[in-house]
């Protein structure tokens, strides 16, 4: 299992040196010059100038790109220009911000989307089926910001049930020590109830917005691979056999049925984790995806390449987590490194 | 799990963690409320130092409330009896006493003064923070240098308590450019001990906190999402102000920033889309404030060094042919101030921004285009800064429909914020949008930067004409000596020739919008247009 692990870190190493140079070609080949950008509206040409030596862009691309990567060698992500801040600092603060909603937005999603397709599969047609199809379907078309809006709109605006969406804590709670980084757990470290109490309510209306949004891929395949599954030889004989449903679904089928499942879900997590900048936006959560969507307007390189390379370490290792989990469900499912 | 029983569990936590958590819990946050002001904008800091490299406009807000001048401006009453700061008159902040010479002017020091470390406020700490100011290149030294301050050796130590500012030459914008947000006093000990070799002043340490004297300082910098600063209890520089507490969120959505006036959540907002204004306006739960941006004007630009827009008749064409009115009413929601349509007989007046002679005349327009040779119109784009989208995308589509009419093609082109400065610093867009508003708030500062032939960056058009430059030049040296008939017949020269000319056509001052709660008082306009926490009061 180790020399496996091991090994597939090492297939990782030339993918992440490939995203170092493309994304550091790609942010230099943005239209833009972040020199004009920070001297400001009322630079001179002399003061542009002034600005492009100090940023070090004066130098010829390969100079850049060894001085870059001397940095990145060293932990450095360098400094970005938007927010003045170290972009490694940056990335590991606002990381667990996106990582805590885009779990729990997740864990709401599968909690209902699963059951969901699990029963439209069983009684296809019926009007679990059909709610499973409206639902997903309904969630799956309207645009994230859209559905945030109207989520902000009935429960803050009208209502009041919900805080006010400005971030991840009521304005007058200060953050909990930072242990995870994640406020949930942090505040229940730190036992501070109403903190966690104001940060679960700041969580549930982005989390919401976050599941009708991924309910479609999660049910759809669910009840796709449940159907396959039901199906199937196995599960015919367990029927014949005389076992009673509810073990022929959950025992038999469903754990059969899990592999496309699980594939889906890191593909919908990874997903939601770089594209909730919207829900981001609309709750001004200071989240991953709208600081580095940020940075890429105002053609800031720095927190550009290091959101780019977070997100590919990401992506490598999730890939990883969900081949082991592969082989935890499925004994047939052998990994060859 | 039965189905039912499933929904129900579902439901019960979503339910039960959406039940209102009572938003004050003990008397000592209710206290707390009251004191502290929750601002909600877009955008935040980039940099607390305005002498720091490519420091942001939100930046700006940080350092007015942190830090001391050597003179502040007084108020006035403005348009709707809202304190308006007064161009002329001044006083002093961090000085007790100015004196003016023929050459230079000497501030003595309040002294009391002390930096919120504690450290006195002495003559060396205004000199270092003055050399600085004209010393680290960017945007403070060109603004200093708009002031004639260019050099450290015009900033002399007299004693621990006095500083003269030597002239570089007569200039009537040196006093007024000591006013401004960019000659801030910096705590010179605190920020040297903090400084390297690679970075003399200290610039990478005062971008992350304040080290000044003023009203507020920093508490807490959470670079995008927050900024809360506290009150400065040994101020000096004026009154106490009455709010301890100063929470500023960023939040992004503008939707949001309106539904948080409205619920009552945020005390003060900024930067919403006109209509937004105009409803809450008209709605009247909240105190909108709409002042004109003093010396700005969103004006249609043309380069006058290629055809078709090299020759005046063709400007003058498209300046009859501009749907004036349309875009006040459709893109603005009327909320600016018309720079159009003056009548004919009305005389021209020392002042600026003033209206132009030109309104929608498309008869006149198509005489004037047939008359410069292309009576059958031309094709040409129109660009715009895409980081103002909210007003310069309908009023370029207003543009375009309307130039249609007397035959000339326009497309749109967008073009992203990061790279707005860089086009119109290539001075290429055949026909452009854009606004330019100036802190010094005098006629012959604009035009110096926007029609002078030494061809500023702001001189978007690329605009040159001798008889310009003579009537601009005439004006700023008639300012320094005190001839008011010289000055007021060049300026009333050079808003003329402008006009006959048109490189660019005026079409509005636009209108800085503030909305606060009901029991927000004390705003006051200034030139900068951010927020000056140290006159509001939360009732």
């Amino acid at each position: 299992m180790l020399t496996m692990i091991g090994k597939r870190l090492m297939f990782a190493i030339p993918s992440l040196i490939g995203v170092v140079i493309v994304t550091f070609l790609l942010t230099r080949a943005l239209p833009g010059d972040p020199a004009a950008y920070f001297a400001g509206p009322a630079a001179t040409k002399e003061a542009v100038e002034q600005i492009r030596k100090k940023l070090g862009l004066d130098k010829p691309l390969i100079e850049q790109f060894f001085r870059y990567t001397n940095d990145l060698a060293h932990g450095d992500f360098g400094n970005s220009l938007t927010t003045g801040q170290p972009v490694a600092a940056e990335i590991r603060n606002r990381l667990p911000a996106s990582a805590e909603l885009t779990l729990l937005g997740l864990f709401v999603s599968i909690v209902i989307a699963i059951p969901l397709g699990v029963l439209a599969a069983t009684r296809p047609g019926s009007w679990i089926d059909h709610l499973c199809r409206i639902t997903t379907t309904a969630g799956v078309s309207l645009p994230v910001f859209f559905t945030g809006l109207v989520l902000v709109y009935i429960f803050y605006f009208r209502l009041g049930w919900s805080p006010a969406p400005l971030g991840r804590l009521d304005v007058f709670y200060s953050a909990p020590p930072t242990v995870t980084g994640f406020y949930l757990i942090d505040t229940l470290i730190a036992r501070d109830l109403e903190a966690f109490r104001s940060a679960l309510s700041q969580l549930i209306l982005p989390a919401t917005t976050l599941a009708i949004f991924s309910l479609a891929p999660i049910a759809r395949m669910t009840r796709a691979s449940m159907l396959a599954v039901l199906a199937s030889d196995f599960v015919r004989t367990a029927r014949a056999s005389g076992l009673s449903p509810g073990t022929v679904i959950v025992t038999y089928a469903f754990r059969n049925a899990m592999l496309p499942v699980i594939t889906t879900l890191s593909m919908v997590f990874s997903f939601l984790l770089g594209a909730n900048v919207l829900v981001e936006k609309v709750f001004a959560w200071p989240g991953i995806g709208s600081y580095a969507v940020e940075a890429l307007i105002s053609s800031d390189f720095a927190p550009v390449q290091g959101f780019v390379l977070t997100m590919a370490v990401m992506y490598v290792l999730l890939n990883l987590i969900i081949d082991i989990l592969y082989g935890v469900i499925d004994p047939r499912v052998r990994l060859e490194g | 799990m039965k189905r039912r029983d499933f929904l129900k569990s579902v439901t019960g936590v979503a339910a039960g963690a959406l039940v209102p958590a009572p938003a004050i819990f003990s008397p000592a946050k209710a206290d707390a409320r009251s004191e502290t002001l929750l601002i909600v904008s877009e955008g935040g800091p980039n940099n607390l130092d305005i002498h720091g490299v490519g420091t942001n406009v939100p930046g700006y807000e940080v350092s007015w409330n942190c830090y001391d001048r050597l003179i502040t401006h007084e108020m006035k009453s403005g348009p709707g009896g809202v304190p308006y700061y007064d161009r002329d008159k001044f006083k002093g902040e961090l000085a007790d006493d100015m004196k003016i010479d023929d050459m230079s002017v000497t501030f003595k020091l309040k002294k009391n003064a002390k930096f919120h470390d504690g450290t006195p406020v002495a003559a060396k700490d205004v000199k270092w923070s003055l050399d600085r100011a004209v010393s680290v290149g960017g945007f403070p030294t060109f603004q200093m240098s708009a002031g004639s301050l260019t050099k450290p050796e015009q900033f002399v130590v007299v004693d621990d308590n006095t500083l003269r500012v030597d002239f570089a030459k007569k200039d009537r914008l040196t006093i007024p450019d000591l006013a401004v947000i960019v000659p801030c006093i910096v705590n010179s000990e605190l920020v040297k001990k903090n400084a390297s070799e690679k970075d003399p002043w200290g610039l990478e340490y005062t971008k992350q906190q304040t080290a000044g004297s003023g009203a507020y300082k920093l508490s807490k910098w959470t670079a995008g999402t927050e900024v809360i600063m506290e009150r400065n209890d040994a101020w000096v520089g004026g009154p106490l102000p009455k709010i301890k507490r100063v929470i500023w969120r960023m939040v992004p959505q503008a939707g949001n920033r309106r539904a948080l006036l409205e619920r009552g959540d945020a005390d003060i907002s900024y930067e919403l889309p006109f209509k937004d204004f105009q409803e809450m306006k008209a709605n009247g739960k909240l105190n909108v404030v709409s002042l004109p941006f003093s010396n700005g004007i969103q004006y249609i630009g043309m380069n006058v060094t290629k055809p078709p827009f090299d020759n005046p008749k063709v400007r003058q064409a498209i300046a009859y042919a501009l749907p004036y009115q349309k875009i006040m009413d459709v893109v603005l929601f009327g909320l600016a101030n018309p720079m159009f349509g003056a009548s004919a007989e009305k005389a021209t007046e020392v002042a600026w921004p003033q209206p132009t002679k030109y309104a929608t005349d498309m008869a006149k327009a198509k005489a004037l285009l047939a008359e410069a040779g292309y009576a059958s119109g031309f094709e040409t784009t129109i660009s715009f800064d895409l980081n103002f989208a909210g007003v310069n995308e309908p009023l370029c589509v207003l543009v375009q429909e309307s130039l249609a009419q007397i035959g000339i093609k326009t497309t749109i082109n967008k073009i992203p914020g990061a790279n707005w400065r860089t086009e119109l610093n290539k001075k290429e867009m055949p026909l452009y949008t854009n606004v330019f508003s100036g802190w010094l708030d005098y006629p012959e500062y604009f035009f110096y930067w926007c029609y002078h032939g030494n061809n500023s960056v702001f001189n978007t058009m690329s605009y040159k004409s001798p008889e310009m430059d003579k009537l601009i030049d005439g004006a700023r040296n008639a300012a320094s000596t005190g001839d008011k008939a010289a000055y007021d017949s060049d300026v009333k020269g050079f808003v003329d020739l402008a006009y006959k000319d048109i490189p660019r056509i005026p079409l509005y001052q636009p209108f800085v919008n503030v909305a606060m709660q009901k029991n927000i008082s004390g705003y006051q306009y200034w030139f900068h247009r951010r927020l000056d926490y140290r006159a509001l009061v939360k009732a």
